[in-house]
């Protein structure tokens, strides 16, 4: 099952490393890793999609949390929470297909943030299974260049992982 | 403000932190980037600095003297060479969970990323094999570093702490304030120590349901401090007990609810005890490979226990039913005390069919072995070193069969007695290693078990046992073979011993007294006993004993990687006796 850890981490060098260190050390599957640094710069945060079965992904849950570096983690998909991925994606727009791509952009709400005569950069947000529909929309044949985020995550309620 | 601050060079702060950090020895090797604080360490008397003549020599003495003490090792080695040679000491460390501080010189600040010379990674090389490691930015976080690095290396589930230092950060001519903290603040890293006190009770009323019951403990009693609190519920309770290879002397080998160590090498009582067991109580053990066999055949009757510390050793490897995280010896004391208040027993009936089914497997005497008079069985050499000693060594081991004998044979009753390679099984360990348990324990008899192939890996240490008179009992178990190489290649590759032949050995009588020490040679069995005699009566002197033993001899029972507990091999001579039974 798919999983999305989030982790609150010094904000150190290294701190990084040994994270994408266990995951190749003890060969569990790592989707995407997206990382920054919080509103307190001494902190980073971390979201960390994974694959496994349950005694994997317990096991995942503990090898974290027992790098000195980590402070906390959760496992977002435990409970109810967002999940959001930015696109940043450069497509050929030709006279031809000009209109539709602006249409498409339209009914999945993205924005076309670079123009020239034959191409657009179309900044999109959502879940990630919304971002594989925009591509498969517009259509491998016109996709020049696409840069993903990796999802970040928060969960719903009023509580947060903070210190 | 307690005191005024003294103005220490980085070089100097490093050494006084030491110093303040209670360290009597640090082991090491000099070189460019250490340089400053070797000066510093020339310069004060508090501090001893033992010389070796290979890094891992460095790494595996401290390693001997945390193991011999429950206090940190303390390594200092240069950057580059010196470094990457101490890698498979802090490996051996790790594997073992040993508290160690590994201070590793680094090229000045500015060059680092330059590929300057002798420039590694170690913060990246080390990363994987220790429990956390430093690099130091600025010489005002050296005190502070060196306080955290002892804090994480000694609490929770030890291990060793490297810390990687730029020459400049030591620079002899930048001074600055130097205080060493008391206190150690760490938001990220809280080791838990007491167990969960619904777990306890869960587990305590499952244990009084028990009916056979099976205590398994490994080296996180001994790391722990918990033989006392150990030694207790195995008498109160009377549950038979079992240990790892790490557990060895935690609760004495003598008494007779010890029913041998488990796993590839147990005894058959234990391994048998492991497979028929209603209830498991793991007390710090990590249900190695070793020990579990097949996990689809292990323990397949038994409701698991397990107390550990590190919340990743549980159900690891095996789903434990009732996880108790915290400290052997706190989860212990508190066991105990529910024992003693609750009104129900552990059925005493019960128990006693169970050791009655025990003794039966007992009655099997796995552990014996046909005798010869015409060459040494390896066997009776470590009989007779537990009789010359009155089992009372503190007994270092490299890695093969010598080590898996010295194990079943040499009995130990007390902890930190037994000092050995496990998790890693690192040749080359049992030598360092007893340099630091002597320097340790001045006063009490070391020795070391070793094969002719583990000793040669780290052989230039004889002349450190020299200059420091380290007065150690070397007992080379000399079959001419790899033979625990051997033996598998015996197993499972039909008897073709490819390269484990350990051809063009030196004479190691010879050899031990070109360093100085003295050298004896054994090759009669009648003459075994009175050499050894000989060899221990020399007190102040290190004695090699080369004892030529049978080169065919193999370890028993083993339970082939991958089998369940009940599919031992026995020795040869029992294999009849175990189809009737
Ligand atoms: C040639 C060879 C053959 C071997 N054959 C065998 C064999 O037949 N049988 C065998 O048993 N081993 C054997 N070993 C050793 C084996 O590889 C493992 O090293 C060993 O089994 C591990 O022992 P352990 O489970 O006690 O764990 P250790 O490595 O000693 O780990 C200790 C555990 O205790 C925990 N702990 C630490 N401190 C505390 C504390 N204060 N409170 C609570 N928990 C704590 C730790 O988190 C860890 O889980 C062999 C090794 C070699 C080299
Ligand atoms: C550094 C290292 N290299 C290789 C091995 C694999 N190995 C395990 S036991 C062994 C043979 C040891 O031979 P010896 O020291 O003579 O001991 P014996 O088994 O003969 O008692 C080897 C090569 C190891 N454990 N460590
Ligand atoms: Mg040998």
């Amino acid at each position: 099952m798919r999983h999305i850890i989030s982790i609150l981490l010094e904000n150190e060098s290294g701190a990084l490393s040994r994270v994408a260190g266990l995951f190749s050390a003890r060969g569990y599957n790592i989707e995407s890793l997206s990382v920054a640094p919080t509103e307190d710069p001494t902190l980073s945060r971390m979201t960390l999609v994974t694959t496994g079965n349950e005694a994997i992904v317990e096991q995942i849950k503990k090898q974290l949390n027992k790098l000195v570096d980590v402070i906390k983690l959760m496992d977002l998909t435990e409970g109810s929470h967002i999940e959001r991925e930015m696109m940043l994606i450069k497509v050929t727009a030709k006279k031809s297909h000009r209109e539709e791509f602006k249409r498409l952009a339209d009914i999945f709400r993205a924005n076309i943030i670079d123009v020239t005569s034959s191409s657009y950069v179309v900044e999109l947000t959502g879940r990630s299974r919304k971002l594989d529909a925009f591509i498969a929309a517009v259509g491998f044949d016109h996709v020049i260049e696409v840069v993903r985020s990796g999802p970040t995550g928060i969960s719903r309620g009023d509580k947060g992982l903070t210190l | 403000m307690r005191e005024l601050a003294v103005e220490l060079s980085g070089a100097e702060i490093v050494v006084r932190a030491l110093k303040d950090e209670g360290v009597e020895y640090v082991f090491g090797y000099p070189g460019g980037a250490v340089l400053h604080l070797y000066d510093a360490i020339f310069q004060q008397q508090d501090v001893r600095h033992i010389l070796v003549r290979h890094e891992q020599g460095a790494t595996h003495a401290a390693d001997g003297y945390a193991r011999a003490t429950g206090r940190p090792g303390v390594v200092l080695v240069t950057s580059g060479p010196g470094a990457t040679n101490a890698v498979t000491g802090i490996a051996t460390a790790y594997m073992d969970s040993i508290p160690m501080v590994v201070i590793t010189g680094q090229v000045p600040s500015a060059v680092i990323g330059s590929d300057a010379f002798q420039e590694v990674d170690t913060v990246g090389i080390t990363r994987p094999c220790v429990k956390h490691n430093f690099l130091v930015k600025r010489s005002e976080d050296i005190a502070e570093v060196v306080k955290k690095a002892f804090y994480v290396a000694t609490t929770g589930r030890p291990g060793p702490v490297v810390i990687d230092i730029p020459k400049d950060i030591t620079d002899p001519a930048v001074k600055i304030p130097y205080v060493y903290p008391d206190k150690v603040k760490m938001r990220s890293y809280k080791p838990v120590t007491e167990g969960h006190p619904g777990q306890i009770k869960r587990a305590l009323e499952i244990l009084l349901k028990a009916k056979r019951p099976v205590i398994y403990s490994g080296g996180g009693v001994v790391l722990g401090e918990a033989s006392k609190e150990l030694t207790t519920l195995v008498q109160e309770t009377g549950i038979p007990i079992t240990q790892t290879l790490m557990g060895l002397g935690s609760f004495p080998a003598s008494d007779d609810h010890f029913i041998g160590m488990l796993g590839m090498h147990g005894s058959y009582e234990s391994n048998m005890a492991m497979h028929e067991t209603d209830v498991l109580l793991a007390i710090g053990a990590r249900f190695d490979d070793r020990v579990t066999g097949k996990i689809a055949n292990f323990c397949p009757h038994a409701t698991i226990i397990h107390i550990d510390i590190d919340p990743a050793s549980i159900s690891k490897n095996v789903r434990v039913d009732v996880p108790i995280v915290g400290c052997v010896k706190t989860v212990l004391k508190e066991l105990l005390k529910g024992l003693k208040a609750s009104k129900k027993k552990i059925s005493k009936d019960s128990l006693k069919d169970w050791w009655k089914q025990i003794d039966g497997w007992r009655d099997m005497k796995c552990m014996t072995y046909v005798h010869s008079d015409q060459v040494i069985k390896p066997q009776f050499a470590v009989e007779t070193l537990h009789k010359v000693t009155d089992g009372d060594l503190y007994l270092t081991s490299d890695v093969g069969q010598h080590q898996m004998w010295a194990a079943q044979y040499y009995k130990f009753n007390k902890p930190r007695r037994w000092i050995n390679s496990g998790g890693l099984g690192t040749m080359g360990f049992g030598l360092p290693a007893a340099m630091g348990v002597q320097l340790a324990h001045p006063d009490k008899t070391v020795g070391v078990i070793s094969g002719e192939a583990s000793i040669l890996m780290c052989i230039q240490e004889l002349a450190t046992c020299m200059q420091y008179q380290l007065p150690l009992k070397i007992i080379l178990l000399n079959n001419g073979y790899m033979g625990m190489v051997r033996q598998w290649q015996e197993f499972f590759y039909d008897s073709r011993y490819s390269h484990s032949y350990v051809d063009a050995l030196p004479d190691f009588v010879k050899l031990a007294e070109s360093f100085g020490h003295v050298g004896m040679q054994v090759e009669n069995p009648a003459d075994l006993e009175g050499a050894m005699q000989e060899a221990f009566a020399m007190q102040d002197r290190l004695v090699f004993m080369n004892v030529i033993v049978d080169p065919a001899e193999n370890v028993y029972p083993m339970i082939e990687a991958g089998k369940g507990h009940h599919e031992m091999h026995l020795p040869p001579h029992l294999r009849a006796e175990r189809e009737l039974a």
